[in-house]
C-alpha cells in the first residue's frame, strides 16, 4: 500500500464541542465496521495512526516512546481531534521520520502568551505537559483525572516545588510540605474542599509572576486583594484598618495577610501555635509595645507554652481592622474599652478599663505612680538583701572561725 | 587505742542518755511551718515560672506540672491554703492575746514584737562578727527570727492583697484607681521575688546552713532541741525559764527516729528545691 502513493489525510481545525458526539458516533460505526471487515484500518481518523502507534513499545530514533493509548486519548479532552490537528507537520502517510513539535499555542494562544512572560517561560524546562500531564491524556480541569483538577494541583506543582534540590537550585523555599500542613492544605487533602485555596488560587496558572513583580497577585500590595477573592469580609476589614490604608498608600513596611499568617504554612488562627507566633511578629515593628506588653500578666501567663486564653495583640487591637485608639471605631477607643476588655473580663467597668495594658513602670513621665511603686519595691528588695547579705556573710565567717578554733583546741587536748 | 575509743563511746552513750530535750515549738506551730514552706515552694516554683515566663526552664516547669493552665491553678491553690493558714494564725493571736489576755504575746521576752534588746543584740552581733565584743545572748526569738516572722507577715499582706486584686480584678476595680491594677502586678512580682530571694538565701543560711546549725536546724520539725543547745543558743530564755523554775515543765520527749529521718528527707528536699529555684531565679534575673 505504501507504494501506491500517499493517502491524503483530512486536516481540520480544532473540533467544537458539538463535534465530540458526532465523532463518537463515527468512531463507533467505524469500529464496528473494522470488526466486521477484520482488516487493518486505512482511513482518515486517529485510528489510522493508531494502527502503528498503538504498539506500546514503539519508540523513535532517540528512544522516546511514541506509542499512544488510543482509549485514553479518545476519552481525553482532545479525543475528538485528529492527530494531525496537533501534529500539523504530518499530511500524508508514510510521514517523515522527523516531525515538527506540537505547538499547543496554535489553539491555546492566550495561555501560551500568559506563560510567555511568566516565571515558567522557559519552554524546554516547562513544557505544557509538565503541568497538564501526559500529552495524549489531558482532561478538562473540572475532571478529577486532570493534573490541574483543584484537588490534584498541589501534587502536580510539588513535582518541582516539593523537591529540595529544585528549591535549592532556584533559591525558592520548599513550600509543598508547608502548604500541605496548612489550613488550606488540610481542607483540600483531608476534606476534598474544591474551593480551598490551592497553588493556582493565589499564584495564577499560566501567567505566574515572581512575588517581586508588581503585577503578581502575590506582590505585597496585591496580597489583600488576592486573599480577599475568597476572604472578602476580612479583606474589607483589613483595608479599613491602619495596615490596609498604609499598604494602599504605598508603605511597604505595613504588614499584609501573609506577614502574620505566612504564605504557605497558614494555621488555624485559634490554634495555640498560631497564637504563640503572632505577638513577636507584631513586636518586630511595634518594639516598645512588645516590651511593655511583656511586663504584663497577659504576656507572662501567655508565654508559658501557649496559654491561649490571655489577650494577644489582636484580641484588643483587632486582627484586621486595626485602628488607632483615637478612631471611634477602634476596639481600644475609650468608648469601646469596657466591651473589649469585657470579652474576657466579665464585669469589667469603666474603672477597670483604666488599667494600662502597656504601662511602662520604668518611665517616670508616662506612669508616675507606677514608676514610684516600682522604685520603692526595688529599693526595698535591694536594701533588705544587701543588709542581710553583709550580715550573714560576716556571721558565716565568724562562726566558721570559731568552729575551726574549737576543733583545733579539741585536737590539742586529744594530742 | 581501742580502750580509749570504747571509753569515749561509753561516755557519749551516757551523755546521750542523760541528754534532755526542751520543747520549743508546739505541734500546731510545726504544722504551720510545714504548710507555710510547702505552699511557699509551690508558689515560688509557679510564680517564678510566670515572672520569667520567657526562660526555657519556666516552660519546663509549666509542662511538668501539667501544662500552662495548671501553673495558675497550682499558684492559686497554694495561695488559698496559705491564706487560710495565715488567717488561722491571726485567729490564734487574737484568741491568745486579746481574749485570753495571755502575757508575752504582744510584748516582752517571748513576743515577736521587736524591742530594744533586739537592737542591742543586732549591734552586739555585728561587734562579735568583727571580733570587737563578746557573742550576744538571745532570748526566745532572736532579732533575725523576728525579722523572718515580720517579713513573712508583711509579705502575706502585700503579696496576698496584690494577688487577690489580680485574681478578682474587676471586683477590686470598684475601690481601686486604674493605675493600681497596674501597680499590683509590679508589687506582687517584686515582693514575691524578694521573699524568694530572702528565704532561699538568707533564711536558709541564717537558720539552717550556717556552721552552728549545718545542715539543718531540726527544731522546727521535731519541736524539741537538746537542753545543751537550748542553753547555748537561747541563753537568756534558758536563764529566765530556769530562774522561774519552769524548766521542768518545758522538758519534752526525745524525738522518735522516724520523725528525725522523715524531717531530714522533707527538710533537705525543701532546701534543695529552694536552692535550685534560687539559682534559676538569679540566672533569669541577670539575663533579663
Amino acid at each position: 500500500m505504501a507504494g501506491s502513493g500517499a493517502i491524503p489525510l483530512e486536516t481540520a481545525g480544532p473540533a467544537g464541542a458539538g463535534m465530540k458526539t458526532v465523532f463518537s458516533i463515527t468512531l463507533a460505526l467505524f469500529a464496528s465496521a473494522l470488526m466486521a471487515l477484520g482488516t487493518p484500518a486505512v482511513g482518515q481518523t486517529a485510528a489510522d495512526c493508531l494502527a502503528c502507534h498503538a504498539d506500546s513499545g514503539m519508540q523513535d530514533a532517540s528512544g522516546h516512546s511514541i506509542s499512544v493509548d488510543g482509549q485514553k486519548f479518545g476519552a481525553s479532552i482532545h479525543g475528538s481531534l485528529k492527530c494531525n490537528d496537533c501534529h500539523v507537520g504530518i499530511k500524508e502517510y508514510p510521514h517523515p521520520e522527523k516531525v515538527a513539535p506540537v505547538e499547543c499555542k496554535t489553539c491555546h494562544a492566550d495561555e501560551a502568551s500568559g506563560l510567555g512572560g511568566s516565571v515558567h517561560a522557559d519552554k524546554a524546562e516547562h513544557p505544557c505537559t509538565s503541568c497538564h500531564g501526559e500529552a495524549h491524556a489531558i482532561f478538562p480541569k473540572a475532571d478529577s483525572r486532570s493534573a490541574v483538577y483543584p484537588l490534584n494541583i498541589p501534587r502536580t506543582c510539588s513535582v518541582c516545588h516539593g523537591n529540595e534540590a529544585m528549591a535549592k537550585k532556584h533559591g525558592l523555599p520548599n513550600v509543598y510540605p508547608l502548604y500541605m500542613d496548612s489550613i488550606h492544605g488540610f481542607a483540600l487533602s483531608k476534606e476534598g474542599l474544591l474551593v480551598a485555596a490551592n497553588c493556582q488560587s493565589c499564584h495564577g496558572s499560566h501567567h505566574i509572576l515572581s512575588h517581586k513583580d508588581p503585577q503578581s497577585p502575590t506582590y505585597k500590595v496585591n496580597i489583600p486583594k488576592t486573599c480577599g477573592s475568597c476572604h472578602a469580609k476580612i479583606a474589607d476589614d483589613f483595608e479599613a484598618g491602619a495596615h490596609g490604608t498604609a499598604i494602599a498608600a504605598g508603605n511597604l513596611k505595613a504588614p499584609v495577610c501573609t506577614d502574620c499568617h505566612t504564605a504557605h504554612a497558614i494555621l488555624q488562627p485559634t490554634e495555640a501555635a498560631f497564637r504563640m507566633q503572632t505577638t513577636p511578629l507584631c513586636g518586630s515593628c511595634h518594639k516598645d509595645k512588645l516590651s511593655t506588653y511583656k511586663d504584663t500578666f497577659h504576656s507572662q501567663v501567655g508565654s508559658l507554652g501557649g496559654y491561649v486564653q490571655t489577650a494577644r495583640c489582636w484580641d484588643c487591637h483587632a486582627a484586621h481592622e486595626v485602628l488607632p485608639a483615637s478612631d471611634p471605631r477602634s476596639l481600644i477607643n475609650k468608648a469601646n474599652l469596657v466591651k473589649t476588655c469585657g470579652a474576657c473580663h466579665a464585669g469589667a467597668t469603666v474603672r477597670f478599663v483604666q488599667y494600662q495594658p502597656h504601662a511602662n513602670a520604668r518611665n517616670r513621665k508616662l506612669n508616675p505612680p507606677l514608676y514610684f511603686v516600682r522604685l520603692f519595691m526595688n529599693l526595698l528588695l535591694a536594701g533588705v538583701l544587701a543588709f542581710f547579705a553583709i550580715h550573714t556573710i560576716l556571721w558565716l565567717i565568724r562562726s566558721r572561725y570559731d568552729q575551726v578554733k574549737r576543733k583545733s583546741a579539741k585536737g590539742d587536748k586529744h594530742a | 587505742m581501742p580502750d580509749l575509743e570504747q571509753l569515749s563511746d561509753r561516755n557519749r552513750e551516757q551523755s546521750v542518755a542523760k541528754e534532755r530535750y526542751v520543747v520549743r515549738f508546739t505541734r500546731a506551730q510545726r504544722i504551720m511551718h510545714a504548710v507555710l514552706f510547702t505552699t511557699f515552694l509551690g508558689l515560688a516554683a509557679t510564680g517564678l515560672s510566670l515572672r520569667f515566663s520567657e526562660s526555657i526552664w519556666a516552660r519546663g516547669v509549666a509542662k511538668g506540672v501539667g501544662g500552662f493552665g495548671a501553673i495558675l491553678f497550682i499558684h492559686k491553690l497554694c495561695a488559698v491554703v496559705l491564706t487560710a493558714a495565715f488567717l488561722i494564725h491571726l485567729k490564734e493571736i487574737f484568741v491568745r492575746g486579746v481574749i485570753h489576755r495571755e502575757k508575752g504575746i504582744f510584748w516582752g521576752a517571748t513576743s515577736m514584737v521587736p524591742n530594744w534588746k533586739d537592737v542591742k543584740n543586732l549591734y552586739g552581733h555585728f561587734r562579735w562578727f568583727l571580733g570587737l565584743g563578746p557573742k550576744p545572748q538571745f532570748d526566745r526569738y532572736a532579732y533575725w527570727e523576728k525579722f523572718d516572722y515580720w517579713a513573712v507577715f508583711w509579705g502575706m499582706v502585700v503579696i496576698g492583697f496584690s494577688g487577690y486584686a489580680m485574681w478578682f480584678a474587676p471586683f477590686f476595680a470598684r475601690f481601686l484607681p486604674g493605675w493600681a491594677l497596674n501597680a499590683v502586678l509590679v508589687i506582687h512580682g517584686e515582693e514575691g521575688l524578694l521573699a524568694i530571694l530572702f528565704i532561699f538565701s538568707i533564711h536558709f543560711v541564717n537558720t539552717h546552713l550556717r556552721p552552728d546549725s549545718f545542715p539543718m536546724d531540726m527544731v522546727i520539725f521535731t519541736g524539741v532541741e537538746s537542753e545543751e543547745e537550748f542553753k547555748s543558743r537561747r541563753t537568756d530564755e534558758f536563764k529566765r525559764v530556769a530562774g522561774q523554775g519552769k524548766l521542768e515543765g518545758r522538758i519534752g520527749e526525745k524525738p522518735a527516729a522516724w520523725l528525725v529521718n522523715f524531717s531530714r528527707v522533707v527538710g533537705y528536699a525543701a532546701i534543695l528545691i529552694g536552692l535550685t529555684l534560687l539559682v534559676l531565679t538569679l540566672s533569669a534575673y541577670f539575663r533579663e
